[in-house]
C-alpha cells in the first residue's frame, strides 16, 4: 500500500536532517532579522545591510545550483544554459517591480523610463498585465517553464544529450542575451530593468523589506530541499537516476525517458526562474549580462564544488564558491579569474564528488582507522 | 658666337612661348566687369579656349590677384605685376581695383580649372580632374569635354570623361542631347549618376516625354546593376565571415571533430596566436624596423609553435587525465580558458592591443564604384585555403595523420599494431591548437586583440563543427562557407543582431533534425 503523500514527504528527510532545516530556518527568520533590527551597529553581532543582501543572493544561487543539481546530478544532463531561466525569470519579476515605480522615474511617466527613452507611447503587448502582482508571479513560472518545455521537448525527442545538448543550451542562452541586449526587445536593452522603487506598494530598500525577502528566500530554499529530496527519492526520481546511468536499457525495459527527462528539466528551470524573480528584488537590477554564456556555467561549478548528486552538495558549492568571490574580487581581483578557473580543472581532476564526496572520505577513513 | 646664338635661340624660345600664351585681351578684361553674369560668361568662354594658359588667369581670379587697373586686367604678385592677357611684366599700375569673386563665380571658377585641368599634359592631372567633373559638370562645358574626349588617348580617362560629358548634356536644351547622355549614363554603375538622373524621371524636370522614359529605364538599368554589385558583396562578404569561421573551427575540427575531445579553451587558443602576432610586430617594430611588413609572415609559424605548447601542456596536465568524460572535459577546459584569459591581462593588459595590418594587406581592388574587395579579406580567405590544405595533408598524407585517425577509429586496435596511442593524442592536440593559432593570426588582422577575443569565437567554432558533423574536415568547410554567406544575406536583410539570434535559433533546430551534422561518419555506434 502507497503511504500517503505527507508521510512520504516528512520521511524525505531524516530527524537529523529536519533538525538542521529547522535551524536553518530560525536563524534566517529570526535570528538574522533580531541581530539586524535590535543590535546596534557597532556591536559585533551586528549583521549588516550589506551581508544580508550578499547571503540573500548566495541564497538565490544555492537555489539555482539546486535547480542544476535536479538535472546535472540526478539526469545526467549538463546544462549550460541554466542563467537564461533565471534571467527569465528575474526579468518577469522586474517587469512588476518598473511598473511600481509609477510615475517616480526620471521622466515622470506612467511608462518605463527607457520605453520613454526610446520614444514609445504605449507599453508593448507583453507588458500588459505587468502591473498585477498575481500575473507577475505567474509569468515568473510560465515562461521559464514555457521556454524549458518547449526547447527541451524537441531537444529530448530528437535525443540529444552529453555534450550536444550542453552545446546548443549555450548558444540558447548567449542567442537570448543577444536578444535581450537590444533595445527594441523591450526590456530595456544593455541597462536592464533597475531603479526599483517599491513592491506591493512599500518601499524596496528599506531593512524590513530586505528582511522579508531575505526570509522568503530561506524558505523558499528550505522547501525547494523537502520537495527535491522528496522527488530524487521518489519512483521518479529512480527512473531519472536510471535514465543517468543506462538511457538505453531504460528504454529497453519500457520507459520513456523523455517524458521523465522533460519533466525534471521544467521544474530546474522553473526552480531558477523563481530564484531569479528573488534575486532582482534583492540586488535591485537584472541585465542581459545574467544571460551569459560565463555565468550558467559557473553555476556548473557551484554544482561540482558541493558534490553532484547531493542535496546538501550544490547549497554548499554555491555558499563557498560566491564567498570565495566576494573575498576575492574586495582583496585580490585579478587573482579570482585564477581562483575560479584552477578550481573548476581542480574539482574535475580531483574531486569528482566534490566537498561532500571529501567529507565522506574522510569520515569513511577515520570510521575505519578507529 | 656660340652666345649670340644662345641668346637668340633664348629670344626666339621667348617669342614662341609670349605668342603661345597670348589670350584675347577682351575676353580676360571681361573677367574684371562689374557684372556677375559678364564675369561668369567670361570665365566660360576663357575655358571654352581650352588654352591651358587660361589656368594662369582663371588661377589668379580664384586666389584673389586679378586687378583691374584702368580698363586692363593685370595680375598682382606680392610687388610684381603682369599683363593678364598676356602674362608679360609692366609697371605697377597705380590704384589697382581689386575684382571681386563671389561664391557663384567662385564655384564657376573651380569648376572652370577643373575642365582646363583636361588638357593637361599629365595624365595623372586630367585623371584627377575627370574624376571631379564626374557628377558637377554644367551644361556650359559640354563642347569643352567633348573636345577633350576627342584629344583623349587614355581609356580609362575617356571613360570618365564620357560620363561627365553626358551628364553635363543632361541639362542641354535640345531633347536629341538630352537623349544620347541619359542613354549613356544607363552603361554606368554608380549611385551619384542615378541621383543626377532621378530628376529627369518625373514631368517637371524632364519635359519630353520619349527622354523620360528614357531616364526612368536608366534609373532602372543602373539600379539593377547596383543590386548585383550589392549582392556579389553580400556573397563576398560572406566567403569572408565562412573563411573567418572556418580558419577559428579548423582546429576545433581535429580536437573536437577527431578526437572528440571538448575544449573550451578553444578561443583562447585563437587569442594565444593573435597576441603572438602582436609580439611578432612589436619585436619587428623594435628590432627590424624596415622590414615591418614581413612581420605576419614571421609570426605564422612562431603562432603556431606558442598556441600547439599551449596545447601540450593542456593534454599533458589535464585533458589526459580525462578521456572519455566529455563533461568533466568540457567543466575544466572552461576552467583552463580562465586561466588562459587572466593571464593574458595580466602579461599584456586588460585593454585591446593594437595589431596592424601590413600595407601590402591594405586598401582593395574596386570592382565597380561601390563594390571594392579589401586586400586583408581576400588573403585571409587564402590563408585558410593554405591552412586548410595544410590541415588535409597532415591528416591524409602523413604517418602522423594515419596514427591520429588509426587511434580515433580503434584506440585498442591501434594501441596493439604498436602506435603509441598516448603521444599520439598529445601530438594530434598539439596540432589542432596549433592550427587554432594560426587562426588567431588571421584574426588579429580583421579583429580586436585583446584577453576577451576568444570568448566570441568558441560558440561560433562549436557551431561550425556541430553542423558539419564530427569527425569530418569537409563538413567544417561546408558549415563555415555555408554558415558565413547565410548570415551576411540575413544580416542585408534584418540587421546583425537578429541575424545571430536567426542563426543560433536556425542551428538550434537543425541539430535537432539532423544531430549527426550535415556529413556524419557511416557505421553504428553503441554508446
Amino acid at each position: 500500500m502507497r503511504k500517503p503523500l505527507t508521510v512520504r514527504i516528512l520521511s524525505a528527510l531524516d530527524s537529523k536532517q529536519w533538525l538542521a532545516l529547522g535551524i536553518f530556518l530560525a536563524l534566517a527568520l529570526i535570528a538574522v532579522p533580531v541581530l539586524h533590527l535590535m543590535v546596534p551597529e557597532e556591536s559585533a553581532f551586528h549583521v549588516s545591510t550589506y551581508m544580508i543582501t550578499l547571503i540573500g543572493k548566495i541564497m538565490c544561487y544555492a537555489l539555482v545550483a539546486v535547480a542544476m543539481d535536479l538535472i546535472w546530478g540526478y539526469g545526467g544532463i549538463l546544462s549550460l544554459g541554466h542563467g537564461l531561466f533565471f534571467a527569465l525569470g528575474g526579468y518577469a519579476f522586474g517587469m512588476y517591480l518598473m511598473r511600481q515605480i509609477g510615475r517616480d522615474g526620471s521622466y515622470q511617466s506612467d511608462l518605463p523610463d527607457f520605453m520613454v527613452f526610446l520614444d514609445w507611447k504605449e507599453l508593448p503587448w507583453f507588458w500588459v498585465g505587468s502591473d498585477h502582482i498575481g500575473w507577475s508571479l505567474f509569468l515568473v513560472v510560465a515562461v521559464p517553464a514555457f521556454v524549458a518545455f518547449v526547447f527541451g521537448y524537441f531537444a529530448f525527442r530528437s535525443r540529444i544529450k552529453g555534450v550536444y545538448f550542453s552545446i546548443i543550451t549555450q548558444a540558447l542562452t548567449y542567442a537570448a542575451m543577444l536578444l535581450f541586449f537590444r533595445n527594441e526587445t523591450g526590456f530595456g536593452g544593455n541597462n536592464g530593468f533597475t531603479d526599483f522603487k517599491r513592491a506591493l506598494g512599500f518601499p524596496i530598500t528599506s531593512s524590513e523589506m530586505r528582511l522579508v525577502l531575505f526570509g522568503l528566500t530561506a524558505v523558499m530554499l528550505a522547501v525547494t530541499l523537502v520537495f527535491s529530496a522528496w522527488l530524487v527519492k521518489s519512483k521518479f526520481g529512480r527512473v531519472l537516476t536510471a535514465i543517468r546511468d543506462a538511457e538505453s536499457r531504460v528504454m529497453f525495459i519500457g520507459y520513456n525517458p523523455l517524458w521523465y527527462k522533460l519533466t525534471i528539466w521544467v521544474i530546474s528551470a522553473v526552480l531558477c526562474g523563481i530564484a531569479g524573480a528573488l534575486y532582482v528584488p534583492l540586488v535591485g537590477i537584472i541585465n542581459p549580462s545574467e544571460m551569459s554564456p560565463a555565468n550558467s556555467i559557473e553555476i556548473a561549478i557551484w554544482v561540482a564544488v558541493g558534490g553532484r548528486g547531493t542535496l546538501i552538495g550544490p547549497i554548499i558549492g554555491a555558499f563557498v564558491v560566491n564567498l570565495a568571490k566576494s573575498w576575492f574580487t574586495v582583496s585580490f581581483p585579478e587573482y579570482w579569474l585564477f581562483f575560479l578557473g584552477l578550481l573548476f580543472i581542480v574539482v574535475t581532476l580531483l574531486l569528482p564528488q566534490g566537498l561532500v564526496g571529501l567529507w565522506k572520505k574522510v569520515v569513511k577513513k577515520e570510521g575505519a582507522a578507529a | 658666337m656660340t652666345k649670340t646664338i644662345l641668346v637668340l635661340l633664348l629670344l626666339l624660345l621667348a617669342g614662341s612661348m609670349s605668342a603661345r600664351a597670348a589670350l584675347d585681351p577682351a575676353q580676360v578684361n571681361q573677367l574684371a566687369a562689374e557684372d556677375s553674369s559678364d564675369k561668369v560668361a567670361a570665365i566660360q568662354q576663357l575655358t571654352q579656349t581650352a588654352d591651358p594658359d587660361a589656368v594662369r588667369v582663371l588661377k589668379a581670379m580664384a586666389d584673389d590677384s586679378l586687378f583691374l587697373a584702368g580698363d586692363k586686367a593685370v595680375i598682382i604678385d606680392g610687388d610684381k605685376a603682369f599683363d593678364a592677357a598676356t602674362g608679360a611684366a609692366i609697371g605697377m599700375p597705380v590704384n589697382p581695383e581689386s575684382v571681386t569673386v563671389n561664391n557663384r563665380i567662385r564655384g564657376e571658377l573651380a569648376n572652370a580649372l577643373a575642365a582646363l585641368k583636361l588638357f593637361d599634359p599629365d595624365a595623372a592631372v586630367r585623371l584627377a580632374s575627370a574624376q571631379k567633373l564626374q557628377t558637377s559638370a554644367s551644361p556650359a562645358m559640354a563642347p569643352l569635354l567633348a573636345r577633350a574626349l576627342e584629344k583623349e588617348s587614355d581609356a580609362k580617362i575617356k571613360a570618365l570623361l564620357v560620363v561627365a560629358h553626358a551628364q553635363a548634356n543632361l541639362g542641354n536644351e535640345d531633347p536629341q542631347a538630352r537623349m544620347a547622355a541619359v542613354k549613356a549614363l544607363a552603361e554606368t554603375s554608380s549611385p551619384t549618376i542615378k541621383s543626377v538622373l532621378l530628376p529627369l524621371t518625373d514631368k517637371a524636370g524632364e519635359p519630353d516625354d520619349k527622354v523620360r522614359y528614357e531616364a526612368i529605364a536608366a534609373v532602372k538599368a543602373i539600379d539593377s546593376r547596383l543590386a548585383i554589385a550589392e549582392n556579389v558583396g553580400r556573397v563576398f562578404s560572406g566567403l569572408s565571415l565562412g573563411s573567418i569561421l572556418l580558419l577559428a573551427a579548423l582546429g576545433l575540427a581535429i580536437t573536437y571533430g577527431v578526437m572528440g575531445i571538448i575544449n573550451m579553451a578553444h578561443g583562447e587558443l585563437l587569442m594565444v596566436g593573435a597576441y603572438a602576432t602582436y609580439a611578432m610586430q612589436s619585436l619587428f617594430r623594435a628590432y627590424f624596423p624596415n622590414a615591418i611588413d614581413w612581420y605576419l609572415p614571421a609570426a605564422i609559424p612562431v603562432a603556431f609553435f606558442a598556441a600547439a605548447l599551449v596545447g601540450v601542456v593542456m593534454e599533458r596536465t589535464v585533458i589526459r587525465w580525462l578521456y572519455g568524460r566529455t563533461l568533466e572535459t568540457l567543466l575544466a577546459t572552461w576552467g583552463i580558458s580562465l586561466v588562459l584569459i587572466q593571464a593574458a591581462r595580466v602579461l599584456f593588459g586588460a585593454q585591446n592591443v593594437e595589431v596592424a595590418n601590413p600595407s601590402w594587406m591594405s586598401g582593395g581592388i574596386e570592382i565597380m564604384p561601390n563594390l571594392i574587395l579589401p586586400w586583408n579579406r581576400i588573403i585571409i580567405a587564402g590563408f585558410a585555403m593554405f591552412v586548410l590544405f595544410l590541415v588535409w595533408v597532415l591528416m591524409n598524407k602523413t604517418r602522423l595523420g594515419m596514427f591520429v585517425r588509426a587511434v580515433t577509429q580503434n584506440r585498442a586496435m591501434a594501441g596493439c599494431v604498436g602506435v603509441p596511442t598516448s603521444r599520439i593524442d598529445t601530438m594530434a592536440f598539439a596540432l589542432g591548437a596549433g592550427i587554432a593559432g594560426l587562426g588567431g593570426v588571421a584574426l588579429s588582422q580583421i579583429s580586436n586583440v585583446g584577453p576577451d577575443m576568444g570568448q566570441g569565437y568558441i560558440v561560433d567554432s562549436f557551431m561550425v563543427v556541430v553542423v558539419g558533423g564530427v569527425g569530418q574536415l569537409a563538413g567544417a568547410v561546408w558549415a563555415a562557407l555555408g554558415l558565413g554567406i547565410f548570415s551576411k544575406l540575413l544580416e542585408g536583410w534584418a540587421g546583425a543582431v537578429i541575424a545571430k539570434i536567426a542563426i543560433l535559433v536556425c542551428i538550434i533546430i537543425f541539430i535537432q533534425k539532423r544531430p549527426q551534422g550535415i556529413f556524419a561518419l557511416k557505421g553504428r555506434f553503441v554508446e
